[in-house]
């Protein structure tokens, strides 16, 4: 079963995927995609319990940028781990659009990607799989702490090992 | 040369121990073998048609005795006794154990080295000229920016998982090119503008593979301070809009291409308009940090053309030979950069027992103040030699079995591993390479022909890099037989050009006799002094192909 990891922990998810083809829920928080917010503007804009949006590893946040105050979180696909594009998705939303929400990462999700995604600007993973909640909070730390230093700058992490050096050297 | 910092010791040794952790997981099964794939191969480990092999990056070609001794120590414990130098400034092991591949890292981080990112689809080690830093007419040493390019790309979080394998070479050479600049993702030129302010010329989309393309200009000058975030420009859009629906049209050539160069270019200043000035840029103190690594020894004042070179030259020819082609002009009056190649006849190119690694770590230590360069040819380089003691270096050289003269003519094969080793290959072709040599090993006939780049790779990957050869030669398979082809034309540096295929491909029996063709043709029509690329780019292909296919006669 699909469980949400945010900041670390092992998080209750009360946010429904709902895909092309299903009525979207009266009530509740729900993630939409691309296509049926294009289609559904009017009607998902009024919603007032929480909207969401899933954009595939094709799509870019450029698609969305005029409507990102609207969604709580913006779920970034990886349809398989070895394709790169949400990392430079995430950045994008939260380094040039200025996004504050909840950047998520869905689909072939990996412990030993966690931690470049966290330092690309993913707050929330969705994690396959029956691994339990304390293994998965345990990978999630022995992921980030794995290497101490970050030569390049990047969303979160370490401070970049250049400011460390000549911060060091100013002292 | 570069020293590691705490900093640097600690990323190679958590590296170490995550990669640990990565094959304990393996091997307890919690990672598949697909899962397991692109984690391995970022630390540079394959596996190959009969065992795992690991590639171990020597950044921008440096080493010092101290590694080159612990390259041959590695070679003796954990393989069978040699390893093969690539044509990319790595080295590869052919025959490691998964078990023991740790403590090799361990090793190699004892001596600051590392495998990190010698494969996968990442950016890989950075390549630069090997006669960075002693070579006259050099802007900049690129051996300093190519430094700031490893740490930076070094476990980039964004840029782990792109569409294909990523590599990056740097020159400051003025007029020549000795690495291959166009042919790289990313080719950069350390230039001077009109202001006297010293950046880089940046060319993209250069490579070979099944798709050979020589790269586009795409900027004339870059400043220092915005390299990385230019480079995180050209990065960031080949991330995004690189294509994922087939791995041969994934590398960032086929996306300039399709794209145009002019759009990419507005893609990239784009995205350079946005993150320049900020947490990317580089910081004038950490490039006078580097660079003070790279500051000239202390050099003792000599004249060039001592007395003792002169008479041993006139003395012996074999000296005077390997002189004239295998030593090159060093920027300081006096000294020497002497090549050590390692294609003598019937060896396979770029392979070195371990035996030889330690006798060239002791020689450059006695001759050369401890400096070794490998080069993408699949040389060696001693940067620092005094001139009046290039005899001296020679008889050490050829004591070893290093002396062979024959650098940039026939007998410098490119090769790759082919199918001997290589589970991607088609066709052998380190015996191809072998038999050529053979056939040429006479070095007067060498000389006669003078100076031709011959290369050969196994399969269209191009690993040997035979679009760019004057002779290029392609192993194929047509019914589970080795073929050949030949190609003409082709050149790697400051006079970048694609070789054209001459012909139908020739049988393994037959493919000796062609290239023997090949050659006679072209000393029968050369002019005076002209290389054989001179010649073919005088007359184009009409009589190679004639003396080649018109067996009517």
């Amino acid at each position: 079963m699909t469980k949400l990891l945010k900041d670390g922990k092992v998080t209750p998810d009360t946010w429904v995927h709902v895909t092309d083809g299903d009525a979207v829920p009266e009530t509740g928080p729900v993630i939409v995609t691309l296509a049926r917010w294009q289609a559904e503007h009017n009607s998902l804009a009024g919603r007032t319990d929480g909207l969401g949006i899933r954009l595939e590893s094709g799509q870019s946040p450029e698609a969305i940028k005029d409507d990102l105050a609207r969604f709580a979180v913006v779920a970034l696909e990886f349809p398989k781990f070895g394709d790169g594009r949400a990392y430079s998705h995430a950045r994008m939303l939260k380094d040039r659009l200025g996004y504050e929400g909840e950047v998520r990462a869905v689909g072939d999700v990996l412990r030993d990607q966690y931690r470049a995604m966290y330092r690309c600007g993913f707050d929330a993973l969705e994690i396959a799989g029956d691994r339990p909640a304390d293994k998965l909070e345990a990978d999630w730390r022995a992921a980030l702490g794995e290497l101490r230093h970050a030569y390049q700058p990047a969303l979160r992490g370490p401070e970049p090992v250049l400011r460390q050096r000549h911060r060091a050297a100013a002292a | 040369m570069y020293r590691y910092d705490e900093f640097d010791h600690a990323m190679v040794k958590d590296r170490v121990e995550q990669f640990r952790g990565q094959i304990a997981r393996r091997m307890a099964g919690d990672l598949s073998e697909e899962q397991f794939r692109p984690l391995r191969l970022q630390n540079g480990l394959y596996l190959q048609l009969h065992a795992y092999m690991l590639r171990v990056a020597i950044p921008y070609g440096q080493l010092n005795a101290v590694q080159m001794r612990k390259l041959a120590h590695i070679a003796r414990t954990y393989d069978k006794g040699y390893g093969h130098f690539t044509t990319r400034q790595n080295i590869q092991y052919n025959w490691p154990k998964l078990s023991q591949v740790a403590d090799i890292l361990d090793e190699l981080a004892s001596v600051e080295m590392h495998a990190i990112q010698t494969s996968g689809n990442c950016i890989r080690n950075v390549t630069a000229d090997q006669y960075a830093g002693v070579t006259v007419d050099e802007v900049e040493d690129p051996r300093i920016y190519a430094e700031i390019i490893r740490q930076w790309s070094t476990f980039h979080p964004e840029f782990t998982f792109l569409p294909r394998k990523f590599k990056i070479a740097v020159s400051g050479a003025v007029g020549a090119d000795r690495a291959a600049v166009r042919f790289h993702d990313i080719g950069l030129f350390i230039v001077r503008d009109d202001a006297g302010e010293v950046g880089f010329e940046v060319w993209v989309g250069g490579g070979l593979g099944r798709t050979p393309m020589i790269g586009k200009k795409i900027r004339g000058f870059v400043a220092k301070a915005d390299l990385l975030a230019y480079l995180e420009a050209i990065l960031r859009v080949y991330n995004v809009l690189g294509r994922r629906d087939n791995m041969y049209k994934a590398r960032v050539k086929i996306l300039v291409h399709e794209t145009g160069t002019e759009e990419f270019t507005r893609l990239v200043e784009a995205e350079f308009a946005d993150t320049r000035g900020g947490a990317l840029d580089l910081p004038a103190e950490e490039i006078e940090r580097i660079a003070a690594y790279f500051q000239p020894p202390a050099y003792e004042a000599l004249s060039d053309d001592p007395p003792a070179l002169t008479a041993r030259r006139f003395e012996d020819k074999d000296f005077n030979n390997w002189v004239r082609v295998n030593v090159a002009r060093h920027k300081v009056g006096g000294y020497a950069i002497a090549n050590i190649s390692l294609k003598p006849v019937g060896v396979p190119p770029g392979d070195m027992s371990a035996d030889k690694m330690d006798a060239v770590a002791d020689i450059a230590e006695t001759f050369s103040l401890g400096g070794i360069r490998v080069t993408h040819e699949q040389n060696l380089v001693l940067p620092d030699v005094r001139q009046d003691r290039l005899y001296d270096l020679w008889l050490a050289l050829r004591d070893q079995g290093l002396a062979d003269a024959n650098l940039d003519h026939i007998g410098d094969i490119i090769c790759c591993p082919g199918l001997d080793y290589c589970s991607l290959a088609n066709a052998r072709s380190i015996p191809v390479s072998e038999r050529i040599s053979q056939r040429f090993a006479d070095l007067d006939r060498q000389y006669d022909i003078g100076e031709l780049r011959l290369k050969i790779s196994g399969c269209i990957n191009a690993c040997g890099h035979h679009h760019v050869g004057h002779i290029g030669i392609l192993g194929v398979d047509r019914k589970d037989q080795e073929y050949y082809q030949i190609t003409l034309g082709g050149a790697p540096g400051e006079d970048a050009a694609i070789g054209t295929k001459v012909g139908a491909a020739f049988s393994a029996a037959e493919i000796v006799d062609a290239v023997e063709t090949v050659v006679n043709t072209y000393l029968a029509i050369r002019q005076p002094k002209e290389r054989f690329i001179d010649t073919y780019r005088r007359v184009g292909d009409a009589p190679f192909k004639e003396s080649l296919y018109d067996k009517a006669a």
